[in-house]
């Protein structure tokens, strides 16, 4: 299987190479007219065909390795590092992403898959996706040349082939960990294709505004799949590293929070482009920067550049990913001096207080959120050159940084909307802001009444400062979402007689991407109301005898035992403690601690009650070695469970934004987007 | 409603707790466990650390031998290096690390003002334009039903 595999790397890097090579020859004869043996049309049809090829070889290539996976093929040295004959089959799966090759491979295949159904729906604007095509055949011939000869799968263990694998890293070992990974990859790799087409429009000086729309999908789609990645990794935190949080500012979680951020703001910017012809250059840049945030990201987990939980996917591949950065930046600059002209749009502001100019605003702060995470994930790289020590940018740091620059996100994200386009009266601002205003004031009241002061005897309280400004600001935006809605909905209703209910629906359904973004808005409220709510946690730590009881907020753990048990994976010992709320028995929770037999590793498991309101999260911590009694740790954690909730629903927008409209609203009144001397100037062909 | 009682009650119980112990803890949060897992010190459970069941006790022994949070941070900072702060200090080149953030949201704000300054047209010649194209693109009755929309809806139109 291993020569197998190999063997189809190699096809896979010989098909890539084509395909960018012919493509790049045939788009460039397209171009230029030259006379040549061949049809171009024909060429780019084969550079096509061994792309599609190309993804077949990848496919079995990932294929021979889980098939090793799961045969205990112990003579390729990746399968002895991460697997062993007693993981359970759906962790051998997750070994194909335990390690730096595997993840590699598995990367080259999520990009062959989206190549795959990229020249599948080439019908959509051949020329458009011959550039597309060839630019992730040039991406895919740097993974693959990595595969082959930096990072090889399938290299063969030299010796006497051992009975056992070393197993997988305890970590991945949690049911998330067969599912976060790869839609974490997903989400970046995704990237690469926005990316192709942005850069292959600029190349091709694309006529009209067609490739924007094709883009846009293609971000949408990648943009929930890093969603989905970022929230899944947050759970896996919570449940499986055992400290009580969900987000630990470490570098690589900040850099696939980089993407995201500029991601989302191409999705808000791209919004001005289709609609009057603005910011062009910048939406190029933003896919550009996007597309280099995922690969820097890569090179910070494996290039051991700055210090992270995911380091065990370190390798010194890095200065691979740094030339290759380092190209990709030169021919997107060298692309946008050569074709800059073609990017000139009509850049008029009827007023400043306008929805272009809140546009402009969250673009603005969202790229700043992007600069301040970057900064703090290489400030210490910087700070280790210019002074000679390291220094670490720990939650603390981000906590007074991020956060306010955060909050004044969260405002805009709640006056953009209430923002009509073009210009606004005093009148719309008296109309649409009242309701806000009045739900962040009543919010600010409820809170001081309920304890949430910024001030404790004299003294600022800097996290019950941002939880007041943060639970006001997403009452206000949430009311401003809402009345959006209600607006829309009140008209049908008054047209069609419908109840409100159902003309909220259909007013969702005539204009899916417009409120699909709103729910998504509505998501991110929710999940940063379940953010503000971490200043409120609770901790209490305990060593338990039997019978003994922890008390925390209004819960009371009592200890029945611990034991110990085994299988052939893990040997694990876990307390078992009854809780009690109110003087009633509510349920039995059961922390353990495990330690792995292939690798010796030990591992927390965390039992966790949610509830709506906080999470009761139990950890246990060891047995003290005097008293051999079991040291157990209960957290009080408020307002988690927002946080997955919100995540749903901003998967549900998103899905919604991605669904067609039923109608157009307002077909009859459609005005053309560019009128007279507002046009742009368009060139086509090349 | 009830849960929602008890979590305002939870919320009341964490406001005001400035003793010993919460002390220790706002410290502990203010530094990182020394064993190289990466975790704020408070924070570090990992199974049999060897650096923060020391730290901490170290920690404990500090506060109630009454020295100030500056002295107890210095004093970590001299023992296991700069990087046992969870943030940089405020001196000397650590001071950038606070800076550029701030000033580089600043640099763009203001240069997004003045970019939207730019753009901004004259104000009569932005209602001709409006005026120019809607009566070019419009039939009466089209007019009429979009003036009832925007009216009814306050806003010019989707996102």
């Amino acid at each position: 299987m291993a020569a197998f595999g190999s063997f189809a790397l190699i096809v896979a890097l010989a098909l890539a190479a084509y395909n960018l090579f012919a493509g790049s020859v045939a788009l460039r004869l397209l171009a230029t007219g030259q006379p040549a043996r061949i049809s171009p049309e024909r060429l780019a049809d084969t550079a096509r065909r061994a792309g599609i090829g190309g993804f077949y070889a990848v496919t079995a290539a990932a294929f021979a390795l889980v098939w090793a996976v799961f045969t205990n093929d112990f003579s390729i040295t990746y399968i002895l590092e991460h697997s062993n004959r007693a993981l359970p089959i759906q962790y051998k799966f997750a070994a194909l992403w335990s390690g730096q090759e595997g993840s590699l491979l598995l990367w080259a295949w999520l990009l062959g898959t989206y190549g795959f159904v990229l020249r599948l729906t080439h019908k959509t604007d051949v020329k458009l996706f011959a550039y597309a095509g060839t630019i992730l055949a040039a991406i895919q011939v740097f993974f693959l040349a990595i595969l082959n000869f930096a990072a090889p799968p399938f290299s063969v263990f030299r010796g006497a082939i051992p009975e056992d694998g070393n197993g997988l890293n305890p970590l991945l070992q949690y049911p998330e960990m067969v599912i976060h990974p790869p839609m974490l990859y997903l989400g970046y790799v995704g990237f690469s294709v926005p990316f192709a087409f942005a850069l292959g429009a600029l190349m091709m000086r694309y006529p009209g505004e067609k490739w924007i729309k094709v883009t846009r999908s293609w971000t949408l789609v990648t943009w929930l799949f890093l969603s989905g990645g970022i929230c899944l990794g947050m759970h896996w935190a919570y449940a499986v590293l055992g400290w009580g949080g969900y987000w630990s500012w470490d570098p690589v979680e900040s850099a696939s929070f980089m993407p995201w951020l500029t991601g989302t703001a191409f999705l808000h910017s791209v919004i001005m482009q289709e609609k009057k012809g603005m910011m062009k250059s910048w939406n190029v840049w933003l896919i550009f920067t996007t597309f280099l945030l995922t690969m820097l990201g890569t090179l910070l987990t494996r290039a051991g550049l700055v210090s992270s939980v995911h380091a065990f996917a370190q390798s010194s591949i890095g200065s691979w990913f740094v030339w290759f950065m380092c190209i990709v930046a030169a021919v997107c600059i060298f692309t946008y001096i050569l074709q800059r002209d073609h990017l000139k749009g009509e850049h008029k502001l009827e007023s400043l207080v306008s929805r272009e100019s809140s546009f402009l605003f969250n673009n603005l702060v969202l790229l700043t959120v992007c600069f301040v995470i970057l900064w703090g994930t290489m400030f210490p790289v910087l700070s280790e050159y210019v002074q000679g020590s390291k220094v670490t940018m720990g939650a603390p740091w981000y906590n007074r940084v991020a956060v306010p620059i955060g909050l004044f996100l969260l405002f805009l994200t709640g006056v953009g909307p209430l923002l009509p386009w073009r210009a606004t009266s005093l009148r719309s601002i008296r109309r649409n802001f009242v309701a806000p205003s009045i739900a962040l004031l009543v919010t600010v009241g409820a809170c001081i009444a309920f304890g949430v002061r910024p001030w404790v005897e004299g003294q600022f309280d800097q996290g019950h400062f941002y939880a007041l400004v943060a639970f006001a600001l997403c009452a206000a935006v949430f009311v401003a979402i809402v009345s959006e809605f209600l607006r829309g909905a009140a008209v049908i209703s008054k047209q069609t007689g419908r109840n409100l209910l159902a003309a909220t629906w259909l007013l969702t359904r005539r204009n899916m991407r417009r409120y699909g973004g709103y729910v998504v808005h509505i998501g991110v409220v929710i999940i940063l109301v379940g953010l503000a709510g971490a200043a409120f946690n609770l901790s209490e730590e305990k060593e338990m005898a039997l019978h003994e009881r922890l008390n925390i907020g209004n819960y009371s753990l009592e200890c029945q035992g611990f034991t110990q048990d085994s299988n052939l994976n893990y040997n694990s010992e876990y307390a078992m403690l009854d809780v009690y709320r109110g003087g009633k028995r509510i349920l039995q929770m059961t922390p353990e601690k495990r330690v792995y037999l292939a690798s010796g590793q030990p591992q927390t498991m965390v039992a966790i009650h949610s509830t709506v309101f906080w999470d009761l999260y139990v950890v246990y911590e060891g047995t003290n070695s005097t008293t051999g009694q079991p040291i157990i740790k209960a957290i009080i954690n408020p307002l988690v469970s927002w946080i997955w909730a919100g995540f749903l629903i901003l998967f549900l927008g998103t899905l919604a934004a991605l669904a067609p409209s039923l109608s157009p609203a307002t077909a009859a009144l459609r005005v053309p987007a560019r009128t007279g001397a507002s046009q742009p100037a368009l060139k086509g062909g090349d | 409603m009830a849960q929602a009682a008890v979590l305002a009650v939870c919320v009341c119980f964490t406001v005001g707790a400035t003793d010993s112990g919460s002390r220790v803890n706002d410290l502990s949060h203010q530094m990182m466990c020394t064993c190289g897992c990466a975790q704020i010190l408070g924070e570090c459970n990992h199974v049999g650390c060897p650096a923060s069941g020391p730290m901490m006790e170290e920690l404990r022994a500090a506060v109630a031998g009454g020295a100030s949070d500056h002295q107890i941070l210095g004093s970590f900072a001299a023992k296991y290096g700069a990087t046992v702060l969870a943030a940089p200090t405020t001196q000397g080149f650590d001071l950038v690390g606070w800076i550029a953030p701030f000033a580089v949201f600043l640099a763009a704000l203001l240069g997004t003002m003045l970019l939207v300054r730019r753009w901004k047209m004259d104000p009569e010649a932005a209602r001709a334009a409006t005026a120019t194209a809607e009566a070019a693109n419009l039939d009466p009755a089209a007019k009429a039903l979009r003036e009832r929309i925007r009216r009814e809806t306050g806003t010019d139109g989707g996102v």
